[in-house]
């Protein structure tokens, strides 16, 4: 029974998490926010106090349930466990060592990365965010390829319920890697259970420690127990040694196959004490979790600002010294303190103007959102990428405070413009901003050409993304490392103009 | 000529004479003039709500079942451009545009369809102007238009710079189409009005911006098959900062309607309407005077019917 209710929460999930990052349409739920919300590490990025406390206390009484229904990817992986069973009908696991040095090594290692600045090498390992990233970059395009094809069908029949989407890989070197974690991934899954969960994952690692101590446990009752062996073979954490009537609880996934294949009813989970067997598990990584606590405590350093905004003289490709990171991050350093790349941001952006970096934030700061405007701009009124941020990395903004949310600010090249090269109008930056922080003022002959004022530009990028001008734009926007507040625009004077005539 | 601009020319040539005649160019036979015999020209409405003022337009010009016939089906490109509400006047009256809908089916229109290329987040402006909302309660499908899948080329033998164009198949597969812009300042074209309004059929915009914007919306307003109305709407009319619009200090409510099949002279009309509210000469709305140079329409308003109606 309680390995249906497992199985049964755990598909719920998993279901609902991936709808909520490749829904397109925008249709999920916002309450599905939540799901992304309760993952251990967006909650302690963002500090989110009561989801942390809410696992904490789960685990301290449940153990590693998390691991089980609620982390994406440790569901996946039963996802593929399954799969093998289907092929392979006698899956056969058994008691493994732990290799507590690795684990914990692994965690330490993250941890000391990530209060160094280096934050690639959580986001890399990190469960929730490789889900994240493989849910936009693999399921994604998959879903999208299917209502395609869906609209293309349906449209032989005139009905346009459905519409086309563009299909585009935002950043190669992400979808390479969600690529590889995907195979790697489901191949572990797929041979050894949850090997992943128990030997690299940080996340599995520090819950492992914690559940330990955790209040209902799989206790093997040694009166009842004959050493049989069937409970270690359908251990997917490799987790128990039957001979010795043990169980590794910090390995213990709490996936309750164990139970259902007990011939005895040797094994129970519960609370009570007097059936306990020896809970003596593996002890020595206390020592490099303390460590990793205490390199918690370390506080980053913040390095200064630079404004790095400069008008280009000549004819040339503009080149953006500064990313713009997403309205609402802060700037590039809150944003590589709380960001993990699980890229449910650049997902979910409605104008394809997010996008995973390479080495723009330097190289702890790979896959994590930019704006870029190759195929899109940040649409004013759009708050939703800072709606939907789980790691607090991206805070959210009201609409208003959206408007005076300035990215960056907006750098004119007058020798690339259309107007000044070939005497004609133009004026396609100045049709999109939406503070007309670029403006036409009058040139020559009629002509109206662009001047810009970047204290009320918002850095959204609309005029970048339309400036038609080739091969370099005549209007770009530079990003702040800091995101300043922009001057808010000026209210004209209404007129009470009436129109009496036709004029004609 | 550049080696740029003439590999261009020769792409672009080269894409035009691969163009087959499909089913689409059957119907490539509406011109602008007046041809249904008209009693008027144009007919002007002031003082009115937007549908009111088109009733009596539509009366005027001699009922929609002049222009939509039985078991036709009807493309309707309103401008939806940006994601604006109704009141900011960056997108045509919702109001306007459902009255339209509604009259096509009485005049027994089998099929209404509605959309726009737009310039905003195409969900957010259709939702947002209201007019997604307008045009289904008519009956009308709205269609979506940001994909290039939904465009095909056309060639435009009567143009000058722009000799071929992914018009959107909403036109080419209806059997009349009915342009309603909106009336509104233009930073860059100087004046949105009915030949502006075109560019939202067209799949690639910024070529219109690259090369001789004023040019390329007359050149676009060549094409062979016109809209069989062209309703512009002044209701609201955004006099600065447009088309997008700042604030509301930019809105003037003029309450004003023009209904011709002559784009060339319903603009002529809009921009003289238009400059009684703030400067604008029309010599300075120069794609109007290109596309008068290219025939698409009569830019002398004296020498048309046109009735002037005030409510």
């Amino acid at each position: 029974m309680l390995r249906k209710i497992r199985i049964a929460i755990a598909l719920i999930m998993l279901s609902l998490l991936s709808f909520y990052f490749i829904d397109f349409a925008g249709i999920a739920p916002v309450e599905t926010k939540l799901l992304t919300k309760i993952q251990l590490v967006p909650a302690l990025l963002a500090l989110n106090i009561g989801a942390i406390i809410i696992l904490l206390l789960l685990t301290f009484l449940f153990g590693r349930v998390y691991c089980s229904v609620i982390c994406p990817l440790g569901i996946w992986q039963d996802v593929a466990e399954f799969i093998s069973g289907l092929f392979k009908r006698k899956r056969k696991y058994k008691f493994l060592p732990t290799r507590n040095l690795l684990r914990y090594g692994i965690l330490g290692a993250v941890t000391l990365a990530f209060f160094l600045g280096f934050t690639f090498l959580l986001s890399l390992l990190e469960p929730y965010s490789i889900f994240g990233r493989i849910a936009s970059n693999i399921f994604r395009p998959l879903y999208q390829e299917g209502n395609n094809l869906l609209t293309t069908i349906l449209g032989w029949f005139n009905n346009y319920k459905l519409y086309m989407v563009e299909i585009t890989i935002r950043s190669i070197f992400s979808f390479i890697i969600a690529g590889i974690s995907l195979l790697i991934i489901s191949f572990m899954g797929y041979r050894y259970g949850r090997l992943y969960c128990n030997t690299i994952c940080p996340v599995g690692s520090l819950l492992g420690f914690l559940s330990k101590y955790s209040l209902f446990k799989v206790r093997i009752d040694k009166n009842k127990c004959n050493s049989c062996g069937v409970c270690a073979t359908k251990c997917k954490a490799s987790c128990i040694n039957s001979k010795d009537h043990q169980v590794d609880y910090s390995r213990c996934v709490t996936c309750f196959n164990c139970l259902e294949s007990c011939k005895k009813d040797a094994i129970s989970y519960d609370w009570s004490l007097k059936t306990a067997a020896n809970e003596k598990g593996p002890n020595s990584g206390r020592r490099s979790f303390m460590a990793v606590t205490g390199a918690g405590l370390i506080t980053i350093p913040l390095a200064k600002a630079k404004n790095t905004a400069a008008l280009l003289n000549g004819k040339k490709a503009f080149k953006r010294k500064q990313p713009l990171s997403p309205p609402g991050s802060v700037s590039a350093e809150h944003l590589l303190s709380h960001c993990t790349a699980c890229h449910l941001c650049v997902s979910r952006c409605p104008s394809h103007v997010l996008k995973p970096a390479f080495t723009e934030y330097g190289l702890g700061g790979i896959m994590q959102p930019m704006m870029s405007f190759e195929e899109g701009f940040c649409n004013y009124d759009c708050t939703v990428c800072s709606q939907t941020c789980p790691n607090g990395a991206i805070l959210p903004l009201t609409k208003e405070e959206k408007h005076l949310t300035q990215t960056g600010r907006v750098v004119f090249t007058l020798e690339n413009c259309i107007v000044y090269s070939y005497d004609t109008d133009c004026g396609a930056c100045s049709e999109h901003c939406p503070t007309q922080a670029v403006t036409m003022k009058p040139y020559k002959d009629g002509l109206t050409i662009p001047t810009v004022d970047p204290d009320i530009c918002v850095g959204c990028g609309g005029c970048e993304y339309v400036c038609p001008a080739e091969p370099f734009k005549a209007i770009n926007v530079e990003g702040n490392a800091v995101q300043l507040e922009a001057k808010p625009i000026k209210e004209e004077k209404e007129k009470d103009i009436k129109v009496e005539d036709f004029g004609f | 000529m550049k080696r740029r601009d003439f590999l261009r020319a020769l792409a672009l040539t080269g894409l035009a004479t691969t163009v087959e005649p499909g089913k689409a160019f059957d119907m490539l036979i509406q011109t602008g003039e007046n041809a249904a015999g008209n009693a008027y020209d144009m007919v002007a409405v002031m003082g009115g709500e937007p549908e009111v003022m088109f009733r009596s337009a539509i009366k005027a010009m001699g009922g929609m079942s002049k222009f939509v016939k039985k078991g036709y089906k009807v493309a309707i490109k309103p401008n939806i451009g940006w994601d604006k509400t109704p009141e900011m006047a960056g997108n045509t009256n919702p109001k306007l545009v459902k009255e339209v809908i509604k009259q096509c089916f009485d005049a027994g229109a089998k099929e209404v369809v509605v959309f726009d290329h737009t310039c905003d987040d195409w969900r957010k402006c259709y939702k947002n102007s209201g007019i997604e909302e307008a045009a289904k309660e008519a009956g009308a499908k709205v269609l979506p238009a940001h994909e290039e899948s939904y465009y095909r080329t056309i060639s435009l033998p009567n143009a000058l710079n722009l000799k071929t164009a992914k018009v959107h198949e909403a036109i080419l597969d209806s059997d009349v189409w009915i342009n309603i812009p909106i009336l509104k300042n233009h930073g860059g074209a100087k004046m949105t009005i009915s030949m502006k309004n075109l560019m939202g059929i067209v799949w690639n915009r910024g070529y219109f911006h690259a090369n001789n914007l004023q040019q390329c919306i007359a050149d676009i307003s060549t094409l062979s098959k016109r809209p069989v109305l062209n309703v512009v709407d002044a209701y609201r009319v955004m006099k600065s900062n447009g088309p997008r619009g700042k604030s509301a200090s930019d809105v003037v409510l003029a309450k004003g309607l023009f209904v011709s099949q002559d784009m060339v002279a319903v603009d002529t009309a809009a921009v003289k309407f238009f400059s009684q509210i703030t400067d604008m000469r029309l010599e300075d709305v120069a794609h109007i005077a290109n596309a008068s140079k290219l025939k698409v329409g009569n830019m002398n308003l004296d020498k048309m019917k046109i009735k002037r109606i005030k409510l």
